[in-house]
């Protein structure tokens, strides 16, 4: 059970993002949690190790390196990516609800119900439509939320993204002040630049698609509004009336159980 | 044989579970076992190496780190998620039961093995209430072993064999303390999605009963 649980889990999402969506959960598995995980971890390991004071205090090192990393880069990281890919999971628990819906449709032999076989079912690729548009711009608008406070956490808490290599410590029990020198600065400032570039355009690449959803949803009101205008005669309405149906019956969310997709 | 088998009993149980019971192996599976092997496990892995004592003396840091820490808090998040995940197991093994029986049988005994009613409704109410029970031992448990869920820079030990009173350092304090109340806050959310589930089976099937022997009543 690792990062790749989650993969597995968001794997499922890919098939019903628009194309930003596909190359945001790309640039997150390739670029960030790869990253972590087959670079940045090496790098912060030995972290307090070789955390050196200019002292033979006896916990002078320990508190010094508590006062200056509260919360080590590397698990801030961690828990950003959990964070992030969390709102995912919205979007993968209501397509597993949707195909449930279908599923129990066509096992009930409804004739609206238009799939052959229940694997058709299941290799469905929903549209973003609906209450599904609701949820999928809801994960992009949490998605912006957590890039942004967790980076702003990281600028917050490191004063800037830059890792000194000497830090002066005078928390008690250190005798006055106290040189203290980190491990790798260069190498930690060098990976720490790089997963706040790749946030950033993530970020970017949230909003890209936040706008994309909203110009597809004005247009396709405009159009609806466009088509009742100019066809104001009586079968259209019935047409627009049936479309409504159609709709209301897919979105339906009365007595169902959601589940994780496969 | 690793966290590998949970996320698989987890997985199963999801099968039969309610909505709520899904959110439940969601919130499991994403904020408590993902965080717990990715991150927090990685906090504690040292302690006793960095933990520090201002003597010279031989045993003083491990008689003082022993004294301390009788079970480590990475020992406890992880039996709190093993037993919080097992009487899941409960309900599993009552519909293979119930399949068992139908294949014995040779015939249709349920409307549907898996559906949450007759027996495997107590069996589901049991699990949830023996869930609740061990968040909320292991919760005290935490909080009278460590006296709540802070986790100090410095304590002061005076176990022999360490001369008088000697200071000691813990590694990395305020990291473990962000994640041990991030922990208690995930448990808590657990516990509330627990009793949220609990009462909702429960007012669903009395409005059941209900209605049946309404319209009983009327006939």
């Amino acid at each position: 059970m690792d990062w790749g649980a989650l993969h597995t889990i968001l794997g499922g999402v890919n098939k019903h993002s628009t194309s930003i969506g596909k190359i945001w959960l790309t640039v997150l598995f390739i670029f960030r949690i790869m990253i972590l995980v087959v670079a940045a971890e090496r790098v912060w390991g030995d972290e307090q190790d070789d955390f050196v004071c200019n002292t033979l205090q006896p916990g002078c090192k320990n508190v010094c390196y508590d006062h200056f990393f509260p919360i080590s880069h590397i698990r801030l990281w961690a828990l950003q990516l959990i964070f992030v890919s969390t709102p995912a999971l919205l979007v993968a628990m209501h397509v597993a609800y949707r195909r449930h819906e279908k599923k129990r449709q066509f096992r009930k032999g409804d004739q609206k119900c238009e799939y052959k076989d229940i694997e058709e079912i299941k290799k469905q690729r929903f549209r973003i439509e609906g209450s599904l548009w609701w949820t999928y711009t809801s994960s992009i608008f949490f998605r912006l939320v957590f890039e942004a406070v967790f980076m702003y956490a990281f600028y917050f808490m490191y004063d800037g993204f830059r890792m000194p290599r000497l830090m002066k410590c005078n928390a008690w029990p250190c005798p006055n002040t106290v040189d203290c020198f980190v491990s790798r600065p260069t190498e930690k400032t060098v990976f720490t630049i790089f997963m706040i570039a790749v946030s950033s355009i993530c970020i970017l690449l949230n909003v890209a698609e936040l706008c994309y959803l909203l110009t597809k949803f004005v247009l396709r009101r405009s159009k609806k509004a466009g088509n009742s205008k100019h066809q104001p005669n009586h079968e259209n309405k019935e047409e627009t009336k049936q479309n409504e149906m159609n709709e209301l019956i897919s979105d339906s969310c009365q007595n169902t159980v959601i589940g994780f997709s496969s | 044989m690793s966290w590998g088998f949970l996320r698989d009993l987890l997985s199963g149980v999801n099968k039969y579970s309610t909505r709520i019971g899904k959110i439940w192996v969601a919130v499991v599976f994403v904020f408590r076992l993902l965080v717990y092997i990715v991150a927090a496990e990685n906090i504690w892995k040292y302690e006793h190496d960095e933990f520090e004592c201002n003597s010279r003396q031989p045993g003083c840091e491990n008689v003082c780190f022993d004294h301390f820490f009788p079970v480590s808090h990475i020992r406890l998040w992880a039996l709190q998620l093993i037993m919080v995940s097992t009487p899941s197991l409960l309900v599993v093994f009552h519909v293979a039961y119930r399949e068992n029986r139908e294949k014995h049988h040779n015939q249709k005994l349920y409307k549907s093995p898996g559906k949450i009613d007759g027996g495997l409704l107590c069996t589901y109410l049991i699990s949830l209430i023996l869930k609740t029970g061990f968040e909320i031992v292991f919760l005290v448990l935490f909080y009278k072993l460590y006296n709540g869920f802070k986790v100090p820079r410095l304590v002061k030990c005076d176990m022999r064999p360490c001369p008088n009173t000697v200071d000691c350092y813990i590694s990395k304090p305020t990291e473990k303390m962000i994640f041990l109340y991030f922990l208690a806050a995930v448990s808590c959310l657990c516990i509330v999605l627990n009793l949220s589930e609990l009462s909702y089976l429960i007012f669903k099937h009395s409005i059941k009963c209900y209605l049946k022997r309404y319209i009983k009543k009327r006939q």
